[in-house]
């Protein structure tokens, strides 16, 4: 199932970044005649409300949906390898407030939260770096900002576990610094669990992206993430229902896929299989 | 117990308190002045403005607002909506019955379907119908509830017609008729919360009856002669519920967070839904209280399966 997976995956994001070179068809030309028209050879699949091409605006959607699902990870495991390290290595007072806050993190309710946020500085942003850039960064901190806790807590509890490993010892004994055991000896040790859970941050990044742009809070309306053409389609279902369901395939395909793969990966790395 | 309880709450207060002050630094660190709306607005001359934001105190010291804000909000005093000219707690206490109907149910499916589904497949590993559990499970949590959703509206509202789209809360009438068409506008927005977290509950379950059905003491019911039934309820799936329960309160923010997609697909007037045309409207105390609202909830149910957690394994009340 995840080697399957790997492949479709493969094939999906080769697709969304060589199609646009394939199919030369701009996003964003308007053509009134073709208005709503289901698939067909001209337009593979099919055009939207302004006869917009959907193939093209799918694999330029595309782009923008995967890179803020791995960018996103990327924060996330950042900031959760460096809490979850600080916390693991440094006993007392340190690691309990680390832990404290990671706690308060998963206790807060994240959707709400990610809207306020957006909501608050949106425009900031905007007039800071443009509107396309100023979204795609603001996105990607704050998903990456609430997904880091499992990373935390994994890392943390390898962290314990390694630290008290008779190669760790042996480096401490050697004069190994802390910065250099840490570094050196436990982190490259400690990677695997996270990344299984990098795979499914990557995941769950996507589904977050999509869902802030279905909500019509994600990016502007000419930047057709899979969510935003979800968002866009939902008002003419009943006429034009390709418009969705290819959208809704895409992000599903993907999600899909990477989950299979994070399962694989665990599965892989974890000698404690049932059977 | 009681003392158990005690001391949760004791810890609960704490993150509440945690959440308010990020909630309140978030506000203070954004730019421009949400609440300063009205003093913005050029049809208020200036002397009215500077009145009012020293009325709202906006140029004092963040700590000193941090704490009025905190006293306004445990007094109940939650400001006035701009966009429907009611109080906020009013608003929000109009639409969290429908909410809490909504979620609840939602979860009361999701684990009557993945507590039989979970244990079963844990009772066969590597089966036929554990694979197929196990690919469904896969299918229902990679599928945003925002597709399923409209996919359900598409089948069962435009295609079939069977079921309504719009949610409505008003609806006339009474006595069977009226409970029908509750129900009938009820199913698709439960289904699609329910099943996208029953998809996740069963591969919890599955795992957690996989970790203790092979125990000793489950063998040692075995051979007391208890039957199958007995055993699997009364002693494996008792204890297998202690880290379900930890997973599904970490599920509580994402429930609610699925809720407000749901609210929005189907148009329920439940706080999610109040949420997002706050924000499309920019009535700032709206969009706040609702927020801490959810916090709240999200807090509450960590609380109950905190309390859960005593009953299903008493050693832990007393620790």
């Amino acid at each position: 199932m995840a080697v399957a997976s790997i492949a479709i995956l493969t094939l999906l994001t080769a697709a969304v970044l060589f199609g646009p070179l394939i199919w030369r068809m701009p996003i964003n030309e308007i053509d009134f005649t073709a208005r709503l028209s289901p698939p067909s050879w001209e337009h593979p699949f099919g055009t939207d409300d302004l006869g917009q091409d959907l193939l093209a605006r799918m694999l330029y959607g595309g782009r923008i949906s995967l890179a803020v699902g791995f960018a996103a990870m990327a924060v996330a495991i950042i900031v959760g390898v460096l809490i979850g390290a600080i916390s693991g290595i440094s006993r007392g007072s340190v690691d309990a407030a680390l832990m404290w806050i990671t706690d308060l993190f998963l206790a807060l309710p994240q959707l709400p939260l990610l809207l306020l946020v957006i909501y608050l500085f949106r425009d900031f942003l905007k007039n800071w770096v443009g509107a396309e850039g100023g979204v795609f960064i603001l996105i990607v901190l704050v998903i990456g900002a609430f997904r880091w806790m499992p990373v935390a807590r994994l890392v943390r509890a390898q962290f314990l576990s390694l630290r008290e490993k008779e190669f760790v010892e042996a480096a401490r004994a050697l004069g190994a610094t802390t910065p250099r055991l840490v570094i050196r000896h436990i982190l490259p040790n400690s990677l695997g669990p996270v990344i299984v859970a990098g795979t499914i941050d990557v995941a769950a990044a996507i589904i977050a992206e999509s869902t802030l742009s279905f909500l019509g809070l994600g990016f502007p309306p000419d930047i057709p993430t899979w969510g935003r053409l979800l968002f866009d389609a939902k008002d003419y279902l009943d006429i034009a229902p390709h418009w969705a369901l290819f959208a809704g395939a895409a992000i599903f395909l993907t999600v899909l896929t990477i989950n299979f793969i994070g399962d694989g990966l665990r599965d892989a790395l974890d000698p404690r299989r049932v059977m | 117990m009681g003392k158990y309880i005690l001391r949760r709450l004791t810890i609960a207060l704490p993150s509440l308190l945690g959440i308010s002050l990020i909630l309140f630094v978030l506000l203070a660190l954004a730019p421009g002045d949400p609440f300063g709306e009205l003093a913005t607005n050029s049809n208020i001359p200036p002397e009215v403005a500077a009145a009012l934001r020293v009325k709202f105190g906006i140029d004092d010291p963040i700590m000193i607002r941090y704490l009025r804000w905190l006293a306004a909000m445990l007094q109940g005093d939650w400001g006035f909506s701009f966009a429907s000219r009611i109080d906020v707690d009013q608003l929000i206490l109009q639409r969290v019955p429908t909410t809490l109907f909504v979620v609840g149910s939602s979860q009361i499916l999701a684990l009557a379907v993945a507590l039989p589904v979970g244990v079963y497949a844990a009772m066969r590993p590597y089966s036929i119908f554990d694979q197929i559990a196990n690919t469904f499970a896969f299918v229902g949590f990679s599928l945003p509830t925002f597709f399923t959703g409209l996919l359900l509206i598409l089948v069962f509202s435009v295609n079939l017609g069977w079921l309504p789209f719009v949610y409505r809360a008003d609806i006339p009438g009474s006595g069977w008729q009226w409970a029908w068409e509750y129900f009938k506008q009820a199913i698709m927005p439960i289904a699609v919360l329910g099943l996208f977290q029953a998809a996740s509950y069963t591969r919890y379950v599955r795992s957690a009856v996989l970790d203790v059905i092979r125990l000793d003491y489950v063998t040692t019911a075995r051979s007391k002669g208890l039957n199958e039934g007995k055993v699997v309820i009364k002693h494996v799936v008792r204890n297998a519920l202690i880290p379900v329960v930890t997973l599904v309160a970490l599920q509580m923010p994402a429930v609610f967070g699925g809720a407000i997609v749901t609210e929005q697909i189907f148009r329920i007037p439940g706080i999610g839904s109040l949420l997002i045309s706050a924000i499309l409207a920019n009535d700032t105390p709206v969009i706040m209280a609702v927020t801490f609202v959810f916090a709240c909830l999200v807090v509450v149910f960590n609380l109950l399966a905190d309390i859960i957690y005593g009953w299903l394994d008493p050693r832990i009340s007393y620790r």
